[in-house]
């Protein structure tokens, strides 16, 4: 699905050659400052690598319109972003920005309820707590038509208990959907529980050894 | 009008009214405010600069010539753009200083263009008496408008970064990530000139009302003037400021739909 061959993001981080294979869950481990994020916004291009190439489908993403792309590769970030307006707003707004026709209410709620947020629709989301707002994010990001979910950490505002839920309840969406997962986090065991796949950024980091010379 | 309705002020009358002055002095002195040298400063400037412009437009008009006229216009324009780039409060690069430019030049000149040939239809055309004064005030308004929205969109830029990032994230265009924060700014441009225009008549005179009344000139034909002037500076802020918020979102943006320097370590 996503392929990078050569990576190279000048005292950040350098990766010859990972491949991420559709359908499946891949975690991204790592410390931090190993550059974990920056490889999620490299795969989103919010952000381009110094040297290498990324591939979607085989195709270079250099070659395709970013905006597409991202609307294909959709990603979550580890702080939700939340736009003035009620929860039924910001659940379209992903809709809306991508050109995509709204969903009805009845489907919202149902995204809602798989990410355990019994909210109003109604409800001004900036009234929301920090994890609830990471739920209503991913919620958002479930009604998109994307086929690559990028996750920065999307469990960090939440409880243990909440946070296996609606992990597992997301992992569940992309396996039922055939879609492709790749997920930031720092709970190794829940990588060995879910993932197909894991990265570990330790080994590509140039951040890392440049802070650990400096120790010295 | 006629020369012999204007009140005519003499020198003692003038110098009368630098005893506001001289109490404002006063006052700041005892209080140990320490702004004497500020005010002796700007009293100075404010009277030479006046004392110098007024002998200067009285050769223009007594010699009207086209290219005279225009290149006086060039010049407040000039100014006007170096005056945005100082009167911000925050850090402007190249590139928003650009279009900053191309917006003042544009928005400006095709305002005036239509306000002098089509509305006022001067004649001759650069009919100095006219053209400078209200190119000075077409320039100064828009001015004023453009530095409220360079610092609005500057600041919101800077301040909103993460949502329009989210935004782009979800697969919006650079324009539609950045939409509110453009519609914001473009708000803030417009404000002063909307408000001007709600109290105009009431809560005060415009300047250039009660300077022709002062002149002599019947309050009905003034008043048409400043209506037609309003009108002129409404439209030129919001097409200036327009054309500048148009350009310089994009400036935030590479050509990958990108926010521009957004690299960080984790």
């Amino acid at each position: 699905m996503l392929q990078v061959e050569n990576l190279k993001v000048n005292a950040i981080l350098e990766m010859d050659q990972v491949k991420i294979e559709a359908n499946k869950v891949t975690c991204i481990i790592g410390k931090s400052g190993s550059g974990k994020s920056t490889f999620l916004r490299l795969l989103n291009q919010l952000t381009s690598p110094d040297e290498g190439n990324i591939y979607f489908k085989e195709q270079d993403i250099t070659e395709l319109d970013p905006i597409q792309l991202r609307r294909m590769i959709t990603m979550v970030p580890q702080t939700p972003i939340i736009f003035p307006g009620t929860v039924r707003d910001n659940l379209l707004v992903g809709q809306t920005l991508s050109g995509m026709d709204p969903t009805t209410d009845s489907q919202l709620m149902q995204v809602l309820n798989r990410m355990f947020l019994n909210k109003s629709l109604d409800m001004p989301a900036d009234d929301l707590s920090g994890g609830e707002k990471q739920r209503l994010a991913l919620a958002r990001a479930m009604l998109l038509s994307a086929e690559v979910f990028l996750l920065d950490e999307p469990s960090s505002a939440l409880d243990n208990t909440t946070a296996t839920e609606v992990i597992d309840a997301f992992t569940a969406f992309v396996k039922e959907s055939n879609k492709t997962m790749v997920m930031i986090t720092h709970d190794l065991q829940l990588a060995e529980r879910i993932a197909d796949a894991t990265i570990d950024m330790n080994q590509y980091s140039l951040s890392l050894d440049r802070k650990e010379y400096s120790n010295e | 009008m006629s020369e012999s309705d204007a009140i005519d002020l003499t020198l003692w009358q003038l110098l009368f009214a630098y005893v506001f002055i001289v109490i404002l002095w006063i006052i700041v002195r005892v209080k140990g405010i320490p702004r004497e040298k500020l005010i002796i400063i700007s009293t100075l400037r404010m009277t030479v600069q006046l004392i110098l412009v007024g002998y200067l437009l009285m050769i223009v008009f007594e010699h009207p010539h086209p290219i005279v006229t225009i290149v006086i216009v060039l010049f407040m324009l000039g100014f006007a753009i170096y005056n945005v780039f100082k009167r911000a409060n925050v850090i402007i690069n190249i590139s928003v200083k650009k279009t900053v430019a191309v917006a003042m030049v544009l928005g400006i000149s095709i305002s005036m263009i239509y306000f002098l040939f089509v509305v006022l239809q001067l004649d001759p055309w650069y009919n100095p008496q006219l053209f400078i004064p209200i190119g000075g005030m077409i320039i100064g308004n828009a001015m004023t408008g453009i530095t409220l929205g360079v610092n609005q969109l500057l600041i919101g830029m800077r301040e909103q970064k993460a949502k329009v990032e989210g935004a782009l994230m979800l697969g919006a265009t650079p324009k539609e990530a950045s939409h509110s924060i453009i519609n914001e700014a473009f708000d803030s441009a417009m404000l002063p000139t909307i408000n001007s225009m709600v109290g105009m008549g009431i809560v005060f005179l415009p300047g250039m009302m009660t300077g022709q009344i002062i002149a002599g000139a019947s309050p009905v034909s003034a008043v048409k003037y400043q209506i037609a002037i309003m009108l002129g500076v409404a439209g030129t802020v919001s097409i200036t400021v327009i054309i500048f918020l148009h350009l310089a979102y994009k400036t935030f943006f590479n050509h990958r739909a990108q926010l521009q320097e957004t690299k960080q370590n984790d």
